[in-house]
């Protein structure tokens, strides 16, 4: 414990010394917020966005997107980039549990999220009165498992990706694609058939339900909730086994990659 | 002395390649044992695998009495280490990092002070020069009073005088006690430094004892050079010369055990007091370079 506030003060400390990648994070969500609120605006047309206004749909949704730019590109680049210049070696080196610099990472990346929503929400508001949440204290509570389970996505993918590079590459190919399909660009209601089972599929969805239920005084969704948790769970569990046996990728890529070498020796 | 670290038929593959394959040596307390071995050795991974920090495919390892894969928690409390790759966020200060890695009560002021980087408290790690970095690791390996430190490459990346300094902090360290795990490129370091060393060649111990005791093992014949403007043919026929070479005043004599002595002694006699009558002793690094040398030539 004593661990994990020494390192979330740390990492708080290394993030107010350098804010830039985090700051880009988190405008590009207001950025693509701003665009949709000028294309579709604030009304309500009962045949989009669940019956309610864009805006009104679009700003818990952000908070959603906001969470998921730090759960698969704040967090993994920051984790593999450690990983990756021999950081995370060095504290497991050390009797500094490795747990307590990813719980710090963690609480970070929950801060940056609030942060970011917060912007988002306070954007949206001055801009187009988007409607206050119906149930706070629940949006509160779904904010809350959202970026638990984002902040599992980020580990997994800062543990398995190789470095900060393809962290960074896979985790913008990853944003967008959810952003597109996980009811944070086009209405859910206008993708194709496909379109909607690969949203399904995708975690942003579940996420953006589960903080929209509250906020637009459809009730918890707990369905929802048990997706987040099992998706939480899974990627805690991968990552506390790759990080227990780090060698483990290299031996996968030394299987894909083994093939490939053999070829070039031949050329 | 008690036995501190043993080590008894390590091995480990990657891909099924051997990288460590059947190492076995024995580390006693206050001792500072060298391990040295040419690049792709298996060295930092078999002192890897003492930290806990990878698990062997065979064989037991015990550090402090305790498995280091399986009860790695226990022993990095009680181990320091110096990894040769690793690093720091690039926006930490040195005072930061020595805090942060400190447990509480543990003074780690002093270390600032010892290795140089008092003036670098507050300076970022991404700003420091590679020998403040090399140095600010050492400290760090330390900064909890460890019963056994790892150093990996240690003095890699210090200039000649910061290495020296650092030699006299190893010894200081080693005087209070605590045993030194060195892992090492420069001879002159271990046989400086060192109390045994191993040597490691393609993943097995291929020499191990005191530097004195393997340079005595491995030296051969030992060299006898002087200048003298005469011929010195009898010089064949003192004890324990096996050959002579004489070109111009230049003279090698070769031999065994005492010959320094005995050709030092027949000069005098005939009446040759030679100024630079020396004996060209064998270093580690020379022993070093016989042993892992001659493995190359047998493939």
């Amino acid at each position: 414990m004593r661990y994990l506030l020494k390192s979330t003060v740390l990492e708080l400390k290394l993030l107010a010394r350098d804010p830039i990648t985090v700051v880009f994070t988190l405008a590009l969500p207001v950025i693509v917020l701003y665009v949709l609120g000028a294309v579709f605006g604030n009304t309500p047309n009962p045949r989009y966005y669940r019956g309610v206004g864009a805006m009104d749909f679009y700003v818990p949704a952000y908070i959603g997107i906001t969470i998921a730019s730090m759960g698969v590109i704040g967090l993994p680049v920051h984790l593999a980039g450690y990983r990756e210049r021999g950081i995370l070696k060095r504290f497991r080196a050390s009797d500094v549990p490795i747990w307590s610099i990813i719980g710090g990472q963690l609480v970070v990346t929950v801060v940056a999220g609030a942060v970011g929503s917060l912007i988002v929400w306070l954007a949206g508001t001055a801009t187009y009165h988007v409607a206050f949440p119906k149930a706070p204290i629940l949006v509160l509570a779904a904010f809350l498992l959202a970026a638990l389970c984002f902040g599992a996505i980020g580990v997994l993918l800062g543990t398995v990706l190789p470095g900060a590079r393809a962290a960074q590459g896979a985790g913008i190919i990853l944003w967008f694609v959810m952003m597109m399909v996980g009811g944070a660009g086009p209405p859910y209601e206008v993708l194709g058939r496909s379109l909607q089972v690969l949203g399904d599929a995708e975690p942003l969805r579940h996420v953006v339900i589960l903080i929209q239920d509250p906020w637009l005084g459809f009730g918890w969704n707990t369905s929802e909730m048990l997706v987040a948790i099992a998706i939480t769970a899974a990627c805690a569990g991968l990552s506390y086994l790759l990080l227990k046996y780090p060698y483990w990728p290299l031996m996968f890529r030394g299987i894909i990659v083994g093939p490939r070498r053999r070829l070039s020796a031949l050329r | 002395m008690p036995t501190v670290i043993s080590v008894d038929g390590l091995r480990k593959r990657y891909s099924g390649v051997p990288v460590v394959d059947g190492v076995s040596f024995e580390v006693n307390a206050g001792e500072i044992f060298g391990v040295l071995g040419p690049n792709g050795a298996g060295k930092t991974t078999t002192v890897e695998c003492l930290q806990g920090l990878r698990e062997g495919d065979e064989g037991e390892v015990r550090v402090l009495g305790l498995d280091p894969w399986r009860e790695s928690p226990q022993l990095r409390r009680r181990i320091g280490s110096q990894l040769q790759e690793s690093s720091l966020p690039e926006r930490i200060r040195v005072g930061e990092a020595l805090s942060f890695f400190a447990r509480p009560g543990s003074d780690w002021r002093h270390l600032l002070e010892d290795w140089g980087l008092a003036d670098k408290r507050n300076t970022a790690f991404a700003n420091l020069s590679g020998g403040q970095r090399q140095r600010l690791f050492v400290a760090l390996a330390l900064v909890n009073n460890p019963e056994v430190v790892f150093l990996d490459e240690m003095t890699t990346g210090l200039d000649p005088g910061a290495r020296r300094v650092a030699w006299d902090l190893i010894e200081e360290i080693r005087r209070r006690g605590t045993t030194v795990v060195l892992v090492t490129h420069f001879m002159e370091e271990a046989e400086r430094l060192c109390d045994r060393v191993a040597v490691i060649n393609r993943g097995k111990v291929v020499a191990m004892g005191r530097p004195r005791e393997l340079i005595a093992a491995h030296a051969g014949e030992v060299h006898v050079h002087f200048t003298v403007h005469q011929p010195v043919p009898w010089l064949k026929d003192v004890p324990f010369v096996h050959s002579l070479h004489q070109d111009d005043g230049s003279v090698e004599v070769l031999g065994e055990g005492a010959v320094l002595a005995h050709v030092g002694a027949a000069l005098v006699a005939h009446g040759c007091a030679p100024e630079d009558l020396h004996v060209e002793r064998m270093t580690l690094e020379d022993v070093f370079l016989r042993i892992t040398g001659r493995q190359r030539e047998t493939d």
